[in-house]
């Protein structure tokens, strides 16, 4: 029986010819992740268990993005837990405030993730890399622990769910609405324990930012890792960002799936998730009258370059309704310059909103747009859990950059067709 | 032999209610423990007592990676977490932290709030003491059972080292 990419990917990494789901393996790693929040727990464990030195300073990454630049106190002092341990040790890829991003932008766009990878970070949405076609995922801050010190972790062979995608994404649709939908079809588990294996021609009309938004989301179904065979685009990306040789592996012909999905792009809508999970997804022709206070366009999720012109399309010339607060956070200080050159952050601006240094901020309720109790908000992160964002009384809706600059504009969730005609 | 009372929790409890990121940048762990459960359950951290455990529905411990989770709940006094299914870096970290979770949907359906519980993590038999229903959980793989063993991966890895 064939093999997922998944499961080959794993297998190279276990010096083995061949895995199987279920199966225990001890795989190398190429890259650790760790962040302000996670980190200080593995630093804490590092120590207590006499480890003295790093597997590989080169392949380990430290990113203060989550409460960071500090809140407070308390958040200052975890960031310099980082940045101590991180010269103590001579990690190469610490990233401070002036050249950090959130992790998970930032990761891809300084050349740490490349195909054929296997990247372990304690962060759930570390399995953005898959859009790489990296086998990336999250852990918690003891394997990361310990992974600082062997290079190496453990995992349970996943099998997967096979997800073919065919045609092309209409106007104001991306990535984002397709694992909304993806989501909303199966579940918050319906992926549990499993990859998500993106293929089909459909991928070839996907963007990078469009793959990574869709892999960032694999956890929110449940997932170990989502992933994309890589391609042309994807090759083309890696080698403008990265010096590192991807190696790219594909699934084989009789490869075993537990489920197979097909999705025509091309007639997913703009899909919003309301409250309080991720599935409870709908339409955006099905949403009613929904006044909301707050608008977030941002995150791991959707803080990149595509997301803010699609943001910048949408909010042009028009502006912010009085009784709404709209905060937008490019990802990285790359994406924020460039944003900036192309005039993004202007228009963002003179419509009226509010534009942030990288942070994960608001997406986690951690500080830069919190919300009060009976709230609502329309982002373009990733969770709508109970108190996600603020008070538990205060509610999310998920949803695209173009979905959320446009409820910014009409003060209710709103298709971008509403605003421009 | 773990024995305690039940605090039965639904579907898909997300870490963000067992620990909410507010409180994530608190290092002191008797203070973060404080807050275990606030956002789903403010009563529990003042009822939960020593040898209690846990029992849920599915897809227990979804969303973030916070090891803070299982964590404060470790630190509660809570001894196990009985669900239908968990959230997989939540059984991860669990495990890596000598925390003990047991998969059992037929116990999580029928384990009621209140209910005193009596696990065997070697036999992986749950007992119903008050209801006399007996369930039996699937044994966890022999690698993951010598990290519980060795109360958590940080051990396992010491013992490994040592051995050698």
């Amino acid at each position: 029986m064939g093999m997922t990419m998944t499961q080959k990917v794993l297998a190279a990494h276990a010096g083995l010819d061949k895995v199987h789901s279920g199966q225990m393996i001890m795989a190398k790693l190429d890259l650790v992740l760790g962040n302000d929040i996670t980190a200080p727990i593995a630093i804490e464990e590092f120590e207590k268990a006499g480890m003295v030195t790093v597997f590989d300073k080169s392949k380990i990454a430290l990113v203060p993005d989550h409460f960071a630049p500090n809140k407070d106190i308390k958040s200052a002092e975890n960031c310099k837990l980082l940045r101590e341990f991180s010269r103590e040790m001579d990690i190469e890829n610490y990233f401070e405030i002036g050249q950090m991003g959130i992790e998970h932008a930032l990761i891809p766009e300084k050349g740490l993730a490349v195909p054929g990878d296997v990247i372990i970070g304690a962060d759930s949405h570390t399995c953005t890399y898959g859009a790489l076609g990296a086998f990336s995922t999250g852990v918690g801050s003891t394997d990361m622990a310990v992974a600082m010190a062997t290079g190496e972790a453990w995992f349970k062979v996943p099998e997967a769910v096979k997800i073919v995608l065919r045609g092309k994404m209409g106007k104001w649709v991306s990535g984002k609405d397709v694992i909304l939908h993806i989501i909303g079809m199966i579940g918050v588990d319906g992926a549990l324990y499993q990859s998500m294996e993106y293929c089909g021609e459909g991928v070839a009309n996907l963007s990078m930012d469009d793959r990574f938004t869709i892999a960032n989301m694999a956890i929110e179904a449940g997932a170990k890792n989502g992933i994309f065979e890589a391609d042309d685009r994807t090759l083309k990306y890696v080698s403008e960002h990265s010096k590192r040789v991807p190696v790219v592996f594909k699934a084989d012909k009789d490869a075993k799936y537990s489920r197979v999905i097909e999705i025509d792009l091309a007639a997913v809508k703009p899909t919003v998730a309301f409250p309080h999970l991720p599935e409870n997804t709908r339409s955006i022709d099905e949403i009613g009258d929904i006044r909301i206070d707050q608008v977030v366009i941002g995150s791991c999720t959707n803080g990149r370059l595509e997301d803010l012109r699609m943001a910048a399309k949408v909010l042009k010339g028009n502006k912010v309704d009085q009784d709404v607060r709209a905060i937008i956070f490019p990802a990285t200080q790359r994406i924020y310059l460039q944003a900036m050159r192309e005039g993004l952050l202007e228009i963002f601006i003179e419509a009226g909103a509010a534009v942030s240094t990288p942070t994960c901020g608001p997406c986690l309720g951690g500080h830069m747009g919190i919300l009060a109790k009976g709230e609502k908000a329309v982002s373009t992160t990733n969770r709508n859990f109970v108190g996600r964002m603020g008070h538990t009384e205060s509610e999310i809706y998920l949803a695209s950059p173009a979905v959320a600059a446009a409820s910014a504009i009409t003060g209710k969730i709103s298709s971008p067709e509403e605003v421009i005609k | 032999m773990i024995n305690g009372r039940v605090f039965k929790y639904g579907d898909n409890v997300d870490t963000d209610v067992i620990i909410p990121a507010r409180y994530l940048n608190i290092t002191d762990r008797a203070e973060l423990t404080s807050h275990c459960m606030e956002d789903i359950d403010s009563e529990f951290i003042m009822k939960v007592k020593s040898g209690d455990l846990i029992a849920a529905g599915k897809n227990f411990g979804c969303g973030s990676s916070r090891e803070h989770a299982p964590m404060v709940i470790k630190l509660s006094g809570i001894k196990c977490i009985i669900a239908e299914t968990f959230a997989r870096i939540f059984y991860r970290n669990a495990i890596n932290i000598g925390l003990p979770i047991l998969e059992c949907p037929e116990a999580a359906k029928d384990i009621e709030d209140g209910d005193r519980i009596e696990v065997d993590l070697n036999s992986g038999l749950i007992t119903n003491i008050t209801k006399g229903h007996i369930y039996r959980a699937e044994s966890f793989p022999e690698f993951m059972q010598n990290i519980i063993k060795a109360e958590g991966l940080i051990n396992y890895i010491k013992v490994k080292a040592g051995s050698l």
